[in-house]
């Protein structure tokens, strides 16, 4: 689903276990600095050997690097009618031409440009109001915890896309930025939930209470003490929002409610729908987006999956 | 119980609130005398634009101070009125709903029941598995990120536009009328099989993997290990896995009715489906603005209504939220 992509809530959250610093060969004597070494290498040592990381994250580095070079491939511009009409695809067109005679190709790069820019925009959007949201709520708790958390439930419940179909019917959206805005500010919802549960029970650790003690204010202590002991989780969470805006934007450009001056893979599929490419059969029109989306998603969850077993070692395949 | 009832109850109708309000305010708010942005973008004849203005001018009723405009939007509300449509002049917008909501509901309902529990089962059973799960698991997530619409678009190409074997629009033959009868039945079918896959597949792949997921956390628990420990045998360990797995699974079924509406809404756009999906995309065409607020509401009314059922349900499947202690969703 779309945002089935919230089904993966729970997939993330009982990897609370932030990584533990200095990993199994952390001795008192090796010293801070090589602490942090081991440690990295450690990551390193079982991110290369993990191949759901590996392969999510080389699948979405291969489409990101044909969004940044594929349009220097292609003479053409995605919205030029530029050849023949309805070609499959050939030498001259790789992915044929439209109906309008634009060519597939050329649209195909610049969408995956635009999905990029949505999915990086919106969840990182997403991303820094709900990490904001959660980590206020969580540690200050009280009655702050009680307004935000019901601010929070009560966007949870909304359907996104039923108050993005609204706000973009009487605001024209013209480029990619507001899109990306609309939807990182209706999609944070879950991970302020899963960011102010984890900081709730980390807020009554030893460690916090001393920073605490030691006079620190409440904003050091939260981005110095509490955040990089769920960074993996952070992370994580940007990931899957990352893919979750790109999944809404194709949604909303599907249904013509994004920018139309320039290309979306959401668009391609909404002007081959409209131009009946499914019942004449000129699939180089509607495949390649689908494709591009499964591709960059897919990838980032898989990788996320990956991840997951990188921090969590209770995880690994055995 | 009741009092997690109650909480829950609270926020619905503090979400009802701010949903009606948006509602409200979005038209108003926005920059620009709203009944004049309306009609720049239809551009209708002039004969037309102005019997709109009139009607616009009316219906928004701004002649009134704008608290006494929220109290009449409220009892308007309440009396079911929700403005007429403009592309079908004068159909009332409630009537329209009314007649696309029980297609919307026969896509809808079966696709998350069904995925909801065939997901479950074969994530469950996929977990620590190697060739299942080797299954399983890329299948999952190639479903779960296909857009529903791209998926909707390939089925029907290829059972409708190669094979010929499926219809590819609409909720039944034209020629027959919608009534009780077995041929009416059997047309409906035929045209519901592959919206409803479109929906079944990608929600089916979260599912699968949202409990493949769980269940290899909840196998490394300590009551998992200590079970096994004692000598209890697979089969018991993972069936208690299974029942903790699905907490979170029914939390998540709540987070996801959201996206599972987007869904049916831009997959019934690719079938002609008439139902709350194809009324939104004319409604967006043909800048029908009231009919685009009143499917947002019903759409809003719908999925608290199916919060509150998911709630009701997890007060019966978790103990603890019955004896009032921490837990529930």
């Amino acid at each position: 689903m779309a945002v089935s992509n919230s089904s993966e809530v729970p997939v993330v959250t009982p990897c609370a276990q932030a990584p533990s610093r200095g990993g199994p060969a952390g001795d008192s004597a090796a010293g801070p600095r090589l602490r942090v070494r081991v440690h990295r290498s450690e990551f390193l040592y079982f991110a290369l050997r993990n191949w759901k990381f590996g392969f999510g994250a080389g699948l979405v580095l291969v489409f990101l690097a044909v969004a940044l070079v594929g349009p220097l491939l292609t003479p053409h511009m995605p919205l030029d009618f530029t050849g023949p009409t309805d070609q499959p695809p050939s030498s001259e067109y790789w992915f044929g031409t439209t109906s309008f005679g634009q060519d597939v190709f050329s649209q195909f790069v610049y969408g995956l440009r635009a999905a990029f820019l949505v999915g990086a925009v919106g969840g990182g959007i997403a991303w820094l109001v709900g990490a904001s949201v959660g980590f206020t709520a969580g540690y200050r708790g009280g009655w702050v915890d009680d307004v935000l958390n019901m601010l929070t439930n009560v966007v949870l419940v909304i359907p996104t896309l039923a108050i993005l179909i609204i706000v973009a019917a009487y605001l024209n959206v013209h480029n990619y930025t507001t899109e990306a805005l609309l939807i990182g500010l209706t999609s944070w919802p879950w991970a302020a939930r899963a960011v102010r549960a984890q900081t709730f029970s980390l807020k009554t650790r030893e460690f916090v209470d001393i920073a605490r003690l030691s006079g620190r204010r409440t904003r050091q202590i939260i981005t110095t003490e509490i955040a990089p002991n769920m960074s993996s989780y952070l992370l994580m969470m940007f990931i899957l929002l990352f893919g979750g805006a790109i999944l809404i934007g194709a949604s909303l450009d599907f249904l013509g409610l994004g920018p139309s001056t320039s290309m979306s893979l959401g668009l391609m599929m909404n002007n081959s729908f409209l131009s009946s490419a499914l019942l004449l059969g000129f699939w180089w029109w509607f495949v390649p987006p689908g494709i591009g989306i499964i591709a960059v998603v897919g990838g980032l969850y898989v990788m996320n999956v990956g991840l997951d077993e990188i921090f969590n070692p209770k995880l690994r395949e055995k | 119980m009741t009092r997690y009832l109650a909480r829950k109850v609270f926020i619905y109708l503090v979400t009802f609130w701010v949903a009606v309000t948006i509602d409200w305010a979005i038209p108003r708010f926005m920059p620009g005398d709203p009944v004049e942005r309306l009609l720049s973008r239809m551009q209708a004849q002039p004969s037309a634009t102005e019997a709109l203005t009139g009607y616009y001018s009316e219906a928004f009723g701004f002649d009134v101070p704008i608290w006494q405009q929220y109290l009449n939007f409220w009892s308007a509300l309440f009396h079911g009125d929700l403005g007429l449509s403009i592309a079908n002049f004068p159909t009332p917008v409630s009537e329209l709903i009314r007649g696309a909501l029980p297609y919307t509901l026969a896509l809808l309902v079966p696709a998350v029941l069904l995925s909801f529990w065939a997901g479950n089962k074969v994530g469950a059973m996929a977990a620590r598995r190697k060739t299942l799960d080797n299954t399983v698991l890329p299948v999952g997530y190639v479903l779960t990120a296909t857009p529903q619409m791209w998926l909707g678009i390939v089925l029907a190409w290829i059972f409708a536009t190669t094979l010929a074997v499926l219809p590819v629009s609409g909720a039944y033959d034209l020629g027959i009328q919608p009534t009780w009868s077995l041929e009416f039945v059997q047309s409906f079918l035929e045209h519901w099989i592959l919206p409803f896959s479109a929906l079944f597949l990608v929600a089916f792949g979260g599912w699968a993997i949202g409990m493949r997921n769980m269940i290899i956390y909840e196998l490394e628990a300590d009551y998992s290990n200590y079970l096994a420990a004692l000598g209890a045998p697979t089969k018991l360990v993972r069936k208690y896995a299974y029942r903790n797995a699905l907490l979170p699974q029914i939390t998540g079924l709540a987070l996801a009715l959201g996206a599972v509406v987007a869904g049916a809404i831009v997959v019934e756009i690719v079938y002609a489906y008439p139902g709350l999906g194809t009324l939104t995309l004319g409604a967006i065409q043909n800048r029908d603005y009231f009919l685009i607020q009143g499917i947002f509401l019903f759409l809003i009314i719908g999925v608290l209504i199916a919060n509150f059922i998911i709630d009701v349900a997890y007060v019966f499947i978790d103990p603890r939220t019955r004896v009032g202690m921490q837990g529930g969703a």
